[in-house]
């Protein structure tokens, strides 16, 4: 009881926030102030789920209060799930605002930002909590709209009022799915509260129609392909910290809403579920992270990069409704375990690197990776704090991104085990194509990571560049901290995950705080087994022995020099390999099937000395072939109905008539 | 009782067979590509000859012998020399890439594995994944000819999926002497027909890209 | 008592590696160059390089950045780290378990991060070469690697390298047609990942072919020696791997006598020969490809390891 009442105030004190800063946007004060009553709004929530999480992660509390429907009042309720969640929720809540008191201070436009922000994160604390169909829905759309405000809160770059015009489609077309699964799930009775859709058992032919629209209205807000398009306009549109919310912790709530409804509200999954998610999950890894790495702007990459984890979160998933379908529970605890895991992981990442990415808008007003390099000079600790997320986001050990990777893999490594033969052939693919875009990320990483913090500057403003402030440096330096913590003592998140499994698949992995030398072993310990902590330690510990010994009896002596380059050092940046040449190879290998990747060499004529062009061209095939068509066919739709536009009033009386009349007659026909 | 050592040779060997179809797929020069022919007929003609040995089934032995005379040394031999005659050595041409390609050809042994193990419930384990394995060097086979352009490789592909077929024969026990030998030597004739004619190909139309033939289908296009 | 002697055996596999690496790459080029009828540099040629390089001093280009000064150190270690973890003369060595062979690989992905990053600090053109050539190859065959693990971890039940390496031993495991294929697709990816012909030359300093080279061209004195002493490594850890899981006659068990200890110090350093000779003699009998060709050498890998995967995956019900 008392948790949920908690939360609630702190959403309570959120809005208020929200309504205090339409009548403060004006004022001097109001952008530190505003950003601080969010950071201590969403500290305290944070506080509470946490406690929950940890102290009585198996309590149940729930809550009525009388607002919404009359008969149906709005229910929240925090259980395992909901805890985990909401500590994502607002741990990134409060870290972008706590970025946002130094960060929001270089905004233009105050006004359209500050009322939103609180508004953004009690919509997302609502949607967790909610507990009814109609409070779901409600806030879901709330969380919708105020995104979207927040994504056109520059409206006066044109690509900004698109990126919002796409968004605003997708999003009320999954909220719409969303709609229409629910109404399903509630049937023709209409209990809309969530635990009497529970106890209902809708028949497999129904269930599957609505596991298919749960897939369209969370999938497309958390950005699977092919319904991610608007994800990679948006995401980057917002300001940066509203760019590390709605990557790292909307795409969640996501993630959260798919969770709720299919494992928890659906009741016992069929074996081919788990193909469907397999296929968009893996689908989504490759192509998010393929086009990741043919982006040139740094935030627009990141938002990609958010599509790749999204299908790694749907491949684990999968993996645990193949396993919950055959009977599995162990394994369906793993795989579940691995998704949640990188569900919070990613949150961590993902947030920090946009927040490195707001910082170097910040200090030089670019996202072109082309026009960076060398801000490691200038920027070192932002170049740290990116470092240590672009480490953590590749998947390498000892940080925490591996480790939801490597749970990913072993659930992969216990499903021979299924019965069915589609999932033979399927899930060892999925696997192929996770390890293969495990190994991409990396090499997107190199690219961001090389081409704007390494190297020398390729612009005076970056050359010009200086240190971010202190509240934007200690959020990203709180999420390096974070990181490295989730990654050495993996034991503590899974162990808080555990009651969550519990409660969606019936089993949970053994308790990991109580293996010897804080080890996880997620099966048994003849199986596999890893110690985050010892590899940190022997890493260290070899790389000072390498120093001490070097140092010891090598030569003390450095000497600073020109660059050797094979003897033709050449002073000009523009000789620097740029974002575009680090990927050719990369982009020659698959960017040629998947992209229609085309390059153009035009020479001068001979004895002219114009400079020589390099264009590549490439082709977006899924907007294409899935999007272009349907906005051709509204297009013309619209401009035929556009002559109705100039009808007598007569006439439109008459298609009222007409409508009506039609109406009648199908109820008719149908009763 | 046979020592299981034994039958695993022998899926072994079938399991080569898969492989060096896969690297028959992944060549891109014609001596080279020749060369690998070649070797899959000897790791043709090493499982016959296994299968001869543990079967008790001296016939079977001469079903090696054809396979090692006449495809792995006699028909590479010839196809070098036509190739050297032709001076196509140059490179394989292919329809789609390389990479495509393989993709193409993994998904292929996935579905006859999937297919096989399936339908053949009943048999015992190793038999099956043999017959598996038989199905993928055909359909391999098959996609070679249809992945690439070149009247040669075509033949190869033709080649390798008759050496796919008699790999499943003699998994199966008892297939009579006579049918194989019509089958080798009904693969023999195809060979001479089509060496013949990819010289008179080569005569009249200056290249050995059947693509060249398309304009004398006598269809009214 | 216990612990101590398998902290001892620990320690002395991580100084064995350390110390016999530089021994097998010399055996590789001296080999080579026997093989091409030269004299060849002397077996210890590797060490004397080595202390040559850590007395010289240290030049650093005018903008290098702490990352350019650090990463050396980092490879060497992630690399040593990884090449501790295989067992080469025992299994069951006292810290196996805290990575296992997914962990192997990644490690080995973190050396090659802080690598071609390096390569990209000072802002050359040729680092940059060498470092998106490496990420390319890198990306296809790192999952080759992984689809291996995944061949080997299906068969003996486990990711742990000890375990994988013990039930290798035991008799029952046969002839299997996916081991077959794992061990092609392995060592073609340990060929791509320590830069041998065909895929990269380490000889070479004719600059368009560069990938490793072109990475650490800008490198020099001691940083220069700890980033050749990765490279050494990395090359021991292949071959130790290969023979740990391919060939492991004589490897002693844990908390074994003196004695077998000692036939399985007397196997590795056999199996190391054997692996550097094999080397040699590939390696002198292949032309390097084009770099593009690369990509359809490493493709063929990855479909070669999974295709074993597959073949585990489907008859595991058999």
């Amino acid at each position: 009881m008392t948790s949920v009442v908690l939360v609630l105030a702190c959403v309570g004190a959120l809005l208020a926030t929200s309504a205090g800063a339409v009548v403060l946007a004006r004022a001097r004060f109001a952008t530190p102030a505003i950003y601080a009553a969010t950071c201590a709004a969403c500290g305290a929530a944070l506080l509470t789920a946490l406690s929950h999480v940890i102290a009585a992660p198996a309590d149940v509390m729930s809550i009525v209060l009388p607002l919404g429907l009359p008969w149906l009042g709005a229910h929240f309720r925090i259980d395992a799930l909901s805890g985990l969640f909401l500590v994502v929720v607002n741990l990134g809540g409060a870290m972008a605002s706590l970025y946002g008191i130094g960060y929001g201070r270089h905004e233009n436009a105050p006004a359209r930002v500050l009322p939103f922000f609180p508004a953004f994160l009690a919509a997302m604390n609502l949607v967790v909590l909610a507990d009814d169909a109609f409070s779901f829905l409600l806030s879901w759309e709330f969380m919708s709209l105020v995104s979207w405000a927040l994504v056109v809160a520059h409206h006066r770059e044109p690509e900004n009022t698109r990126a919002g015009y796409i968004y605003l489609i997708v999003a009320s077309f999954g909220t719409l799915c969303l709609l229409l699964a629910f109404g399903l799930m509630a049937g023709p009775a209409g209990g809309y509260g969530f635990a009497e859709i529970r106890a209902a058992a809708p028949t497999s032919g129904l269930a599957a129609l609505i596991l298919v629209l749960t897939l369209l209205g969370a999938g497309s807000k958390a950005g699977l392909v092919p319904l991610h398009v608007w994800l990679p306009l948006a995401h980057p549109a917002a300001p940066s910290h509203v760019s590390a919310l709605m990557s790292g912790v909307m795409t969640k709530v996501a993630v959260y809403g798919f969770i709720r409804i299919v494992f928890d509200l659906l009741g016992p999954p069929a074996w081919w579920w788990s193909m469907v998610l397999l296929v968009f999950g893996s689908i989504s890894a490759l192509i998010g992270i393929l086009s990741a790495l043919m982006q040139q702007d740094m935030k627009r990459l990141l938002a990609f990069s958010t599509i790749e984890n999204i299908g790694i979160i749907f491949i684990g998933l999968g993996l645990a409704l193949g396993f919950g379908a055959n009977a599995m529970e162990w394994a369906a605890a793993l795989a579940l375990t691995a998704a949640l895991f990188h569900v919070f992981n990613h949150a961590l990442f993902k947030s920090l690197l946009f927040l490195g990415a707001g910082a170097i808008l910040n200090a030089t007003g670019l996202r072109d990776l082309d026009k960076m390099g060398g801000l490691i000079h200038r920027m070192p600790v932002t170049a740290f704090a990116f470092l240590a997320g672009a480490v953590a986001i590749s998947a390498l050990p000892p940080l925490n991104g591996f480790v939801s990777e490597w749970l990913t893999f072993q659930a992969v490594l216990v499903s021979p085990d299924l019965p069915q033969w589609g999932l033979k052939v399927l899930v060892p693919t999925a696997g192929a194509m996770m390890a293969l875009s495990a190994a991409l990320v990396a090499a997107c990483f190199v690219k961001v990571f090389g081409v704007a913090f390494l190297g020398r500057a390729r612009s005076t403003v970056v050359a010009a560049a200086n240190e971010v402030d202190r509240f934007s440096l200690a959020a990203m330096l709180g999420f390096v901290a974070l990181c490295l913590l989730a990654g050495l003592l993996p034991g503590l998140v899974i162990d808080a995950i555990a009651p969550a499994a519990e409660l969606l698949v019936g089993a949970r992995l053994p308790i990991q705080m109580h293996v010897p030398w804080l080890s996880i072993v997620p099966v048994a310990d003849t199986r596999s087994s890893y110690n985050g902590l010892l590899v940190f330690a022997f890493i260290t510990a070899s790389a000072s022995f390498a120093i001490v010994l070097i140092h010891r009896f090598a030569s003390h002596a450095l000497r600073r020099s020109a660059p050797w380059d094979c003897g033709f050092p050449d002073s000009n940046p523009a000789t620097q390999y740029t974002g575009g040449s680090v990927v050719q190879p990369i982009r020659r290998v698959f960017g040629s099937l998947l992209f229609l990747a085309r390059e153009h060499v035009e020479m001068p004529q001979p004895g002219d000395t114009g400079a020589a062009r390099f264009r590549v061209e490439m082709r977006d095939l899924i907007w294409e072939t899935g999007y272009a068509p349907i906005a051709g066919i509204v297009g013309f739709a619209a401009d035929r109905l556009n002559r109705m536009q100039f009808l007598t009033i007569r006439r439109y009386l008459s298609l009222v008539f007409l409508a009506l009349v039609g109406l009648l007659l199908v109820l008719v026909v149908w009763l | 009782m046979i020592h299981p050592l034994v039958y695993d040779v022998a899926h072994l060997l079938a399991g080569g067979m898969v492989l060096v179809s896969f690297m028959l797929l992944y060549q891109d020069r014609m001596h080279s590509l020749l060369n690998v022919f070649a070797l899959h007929a000897l790791v043709l003609a090493m499982s016959v000859a296994w299968e001869a040995l543990i079967q008790h089934a001296p016939h079977l032995f001469i079903t090696a012998a054809i396979a090692l005379i006449v495809k792995a040394i006699i028909i590479p031999l010839a196809l070098h020399r036509i190739v050297r005659r032709l001076e196509i050595h140059r490179s394989v041409e292919t329809v789609v890439g390389i990479g495509p390609t393989m993709l193409a050809g993994m998904g292929l042994v996935a579905l006859s594995t999937a297919l096989m193990l399936r339908v053949t419930a009943a048999a015992d384990a190793l038999a099956r994944q043999d017959l598996a394995f038989a199905l993928s060097v055909v359909l391999l086979g098959l996609l070679m000819m249809v992945s690439r352009r070149n009247a040669v490789s075509q033949v190869v592909g033709l080649m390798s999926i008759e050496n796919g077929l008699i790999l499943a024969a003699t998994g199966a026990k008892g297939m009579p002497l006579v049918v194989e030998i019509s089958v080798a030597f009904s693969v023999l004739v195809a060979f001479i027909v089509i060496g013949i004619f990819l010289f008179r190909i080569r005569e009249r139309f200056d290249t050995v890209d059947v693509q060249a033939l398309d304009r004398f289908r006598g269809e009214t296009q | 008592m216990a612990v101590i002697a398998a902290l001892l055996v620990q320690s002395a596999q991580m100084l064995v590696v350390l110390l016999l690496a530089p021994l097998l790459t010399g055996l590789v080029r001296k080999a080579k160059a026997r093989l091409l009828r030269r004299q060849g540099p002397p077996l210890l040629q590797p060490y004397r390089d080595l202390l040559r390089l850590i007395r010289k001093e240290a030049v650093v280009a005018e903008n290098a950045s702490w990352l350019f000064r650090v990463a050396p150190y980092l490879i060497f270690a992630a690399t040593w780290v990884a090449a501790a973890l295989v067992p080469t003369f025992a299994t069951g060595l006292m810290f196996s378990w805290s990575a296992d062979l997914i962990a192997i690989v990644a490690l080995l992905g973190s050396a090659r991060f802080f690598l071609a990053l390096a390569g990209m600090d000072i802002g050359t053109s040729f680092g940059g070469i060498g470092s998106s050539r490496e990420v390319m190859i890198a990306s296809l065959a790192e999952p080759a690697m992984i689809m291996v693990v995944f061949t080997l971890a299906l068969i003996a039940g486990s990711t742990q390298l000890s375990t994988v390496a013990g039930f290798m031993m035991s008799t029952g495991v046969g002839l299997r047609v996916s081991l077959g294929l794992a061990l092609v697709a392995l060592i073609m990816v340990a060929i791509a990942e320590n830069a041998r012909i065909p895929i990269d030359n380490p000889a070479t300093h004719l600059e368009l072919t560069m990938v490793h080279e072109a990475m650490v061209l800008e490198y020099s004195g001691r940083h220069l020696a700890v980033i050749e002493a990765a490279a050494f490594l990395k090359l021991l850890l292949y071959v130790s791997l290969i023979s740990s899981v391919f060939a492991p006659w004589g490897v002693a068990h844990a908390g074994a006598t003196l004695i077998a200890y000692s036939i399985g110090i007397a196997a590795y350093a056999a199996k190391l020969a054997a692996g550097g000779i094999l080397l040699a003699i590939f390696e002198v009998s292949i032309a390097k490809m084009r770099v593009f060709r690369v990509p359809e050498f490493l493709g063929a890998a990855l479909m070669l390891a999974l295709l074993a995967t597959l073949l585990m995956f489907m008859t595991r019900s058999l």
